[in-house]
């Protein structure tokens, strides 16, 4: 007899196993090439015997090995999310950015930076987390009550639409309340300018956002076979659906909180993930976690080089890999029942 | 007299706003295999979906050898009644025999890999569908009649004494029609497989079923055995047909054979009810 639980496994193991040394090399890249040029010796001794005097240290450890962490946890978060929700809805263009997540984080920390300026960390994460949910919450109540709402494009349309307002009025609010320069932050993804302070504070947060995608993976994985199918196995799908949105609104929203929004991660990397490892959420959710930080990590590094020695905005860089991915989905899945 | 499997009582049903029927009443006979025929939308597959709990009912209660389905867990419920739906839709990349082996679901644990029972499960599974030949081929590279196939295999590895399974015929071609129904008669004559389904083949559901219900409108007209319901005054009250009707000399059931619609001359044209 095959075994078909063996096969199905070796991909994804690899990719774990492998994961590791990888990620340190992605790392040692990011923290190596930079606007400045700094040898491999002074890196060594700023990581081994840290020295607050020299400004070389100091670039390496208070700017680049964050910068570093933040673009691997911000693209495995995105990626998670976006592999849920793409799991859940059965809907391939399903993703924090496109269906407004991102927007409705961004939305609610321009408000609360204008009414409640000067709030701690925890609180920005958190209204981050509240600005996912209402982004999700409009786009989906929008999504059930208009006439197939929930097909693929549709849902797409809808999103970009409110994803849209909610940032046009950011803009405007920023503007009229002279935030402007801090706004811009929050809609284009300053890598760079990342806190270390909020993302030793982002790390709880994302380890329960992780957890809850590894422990519901199983669940991702029936329901993405249809509602139907998922109920009639047994599974109470409504809970799994609730936990589902939790997950994605905690990831989301601490992604945002800590470099601002960023499109496309979400969308591609689960789709890449899928090709490769299969169709078993238990698979896709942490390989989608590894590949997207990896991806986002390699693209900040990129955005060092493509306008050097000034910095491209990491979104940039996204889109440009992004748009013709998301044409590409459309073009090949998006057949007239889909659509 | 034999028991009910399953008895619906006062059971109102539909869509959000739209009720599809109100105060049904209705029992499926143990071991039987009980076909729901009717013109589109009479409620039909609502029936179906709301006993299989698919579709959530707005009142009324639905009984699982007596016992009210709203107190017995949904995975519980899950080892004794499986559903097979309209259209199912595969993630396209699924390997058959992973899709066939997911109907093990609500017999596993938690965590932790398929048990020696589960994979002999879910090799009886492929064997009687005959889907063994193609466990290793993605569901995007099989037919319609595979596919259906492969699904009805997931539905078995399920191991549920209870079957429903929504129109499993439509879109397949007349071969591949009656390989389904040949695979689900042998299940009720074999395993003793309760089996409800939705067809809208008089001809099949006459041949294959020991019971029939005929639906219009959202209410039941006549529930019967297949004598009784191919019957001339049955189908002209259910489907508006002046329908023509003998006995298949090889196996005994009522076929229409040729029909008529009354409807053109009831009403005066041809565009009157659409259900």
């Amino acid at each position: 007899m095959v075994n078909i639980e063996k096969k199905t496994k070796l991909k994804p193991i690899l990719i774990m196993s492998t994961a590791p040394f990888l990620i340190v090399f992605t790392i040692a890249l990011s923290i190596t090439y930079g606007s400045k040029d700094i040898d491999v010796a002074t890196i060594w001794q700023a990581i081994t015997q840290f020295d607050s005097g020299n400004v070389d240290h100091t670039i390496i450890i208070q700017s680049r090995l964050p910068r570093v962490v933040a673009a691997l946890l911000v693209g495995a978060f995105l990626a998670i999310s976006g592999a849920i929700m793409q799991g859940m809805t059965r809907n391939y263009l399903a993703s924090p950015s496109i269906m407004g997540v991102t927007d409705g984080s961004a939305f609610v920390i321009t408000i609360c930076m204008i009414f409640y300026p000067g709030m701690s960390n925890v609180s920005m994460i958190i209204f981050s987390m509240i600005g996912s949910a209402l982004g999700a919450g409009i786009v989906f109540g929008f999504g059930s009550i208009m006439r197939n709402g929930l097909s693929p494009v549709r849902l797409a349309i809808i999103g970009t639409v409110i994803g849209t307002f909610l940032s046009s009025i950011s803009a405007a609010l920023a503007t009229y309340f002279q935030i402007s320069q801090d706004m811009s932050f929050w809609y284009n993804a300053k890598i760079h300018k990342v806190d270390p302070d909020i993302l030793i504070l982002a790390l709880p947060f994302g380890l329960v956002g992780l957890i809850l995608a590894l422990v519901i993976a199983k669940s991702i994985t029936i329901l993405s076979l249809g509602e139907s199918i998922s109920i009639t196995l047994g599974q109470r799908t409504k809970w799994i659906k609730v936990i589902s949105i939790l997950t994605v609104v905690c990831l989301t929203g601490t992604a945002v909180a800590l470099v601002g929004k960023i499109g496309f991660v979400g969308l591609i990397i689960p789709h890449i993930t899928r090709f490769i490892v299969g169709v078993d959420y238990r698979f896709i959710i942490p390989c989608s976690a590894i590949i997207g930080g990896i991806f986002l990590a390699l693209c900040d590094v990129g955005s060092r080089f493509i306008n050097y020695p000034f910095e491209t905005p990491i979104g940039v860089v996204t889109s440009l890999i992004g748009v013709p991915f998301f044409l590409y989905l459309i073009h090949t899945r998006g057949g007239e029942r889909r659509a | 007299m034999v028991e009910s499997m399953i008895r619906a009582e006062q059971l109102t049903s539909g869509y959000e706003k739209l009720t599809v029927f109100s105060d049904l009443d209705v029992a499926i006979k143990k071991g039987h295999i009980t076909t729901i025929i009717g013109p589109n939308g009479c409620g039909k597959s609502t029936l179906l979906k709301t006993i299989g709990r698919i579709l959530k009912q707005k009142n009324g209660d639905v009984f699982l050898q007596e016992k009210d389905m709203k107190s017995i867990s949904t995975k519980a419920i899950a080892k004794q009644l499986a559903l097979l739906s309209q259209n199912p839709e595969a993630p396209l990349q699924l390997k058959v025999e992973e899709l066939i082996s997911y109907g093990r679901f609500p017999h596993r644990k938690n965590v932790g890999k398929l048990s020696s029972k589960d994979k002999q499960v879910i090799e009886w599974a492929m064997d009687i569908t005959r889907t063994t030949a193609f466990r290793d081929r993605e569901i995007a590279q099989l037919s319609g009649g595979q596919r259906q196939k492969v699904w009805l295999a997931m539905a078995l590895a399920q191991e549920t004494n209870i079957l429903l399974l929504d129109e499993p015929t439509t879109y397949l071609d007349l071969a591949h029609q009656l390989e389904v129904l040949q695979i689900v008669e042998r299940l009720n004559k074999e395993h003793q497989c309760t089996i409800i389904m939705v067809l809208h083949d008089i001809n099949h559901a006459a041949r294959f079923s020991h019971e029939l219900i005929a639906m219009k409108a959202g209410e039941i007209v006549t529930v019967g055995s297949p004598n009784e319901i191919l019957e001339k005054d049955v189908l002209k009250e259910v489907f508006h047909i002046n329908a023509r009707i003998m006995i298949d000399p090889e196996n005994g059931s009522p076929v229409c054979f040729g029909y008529d619609t009354l409807l053109a001359q009831e009403q005066g044209g041809p565009y009157g009810d659409n259900g």
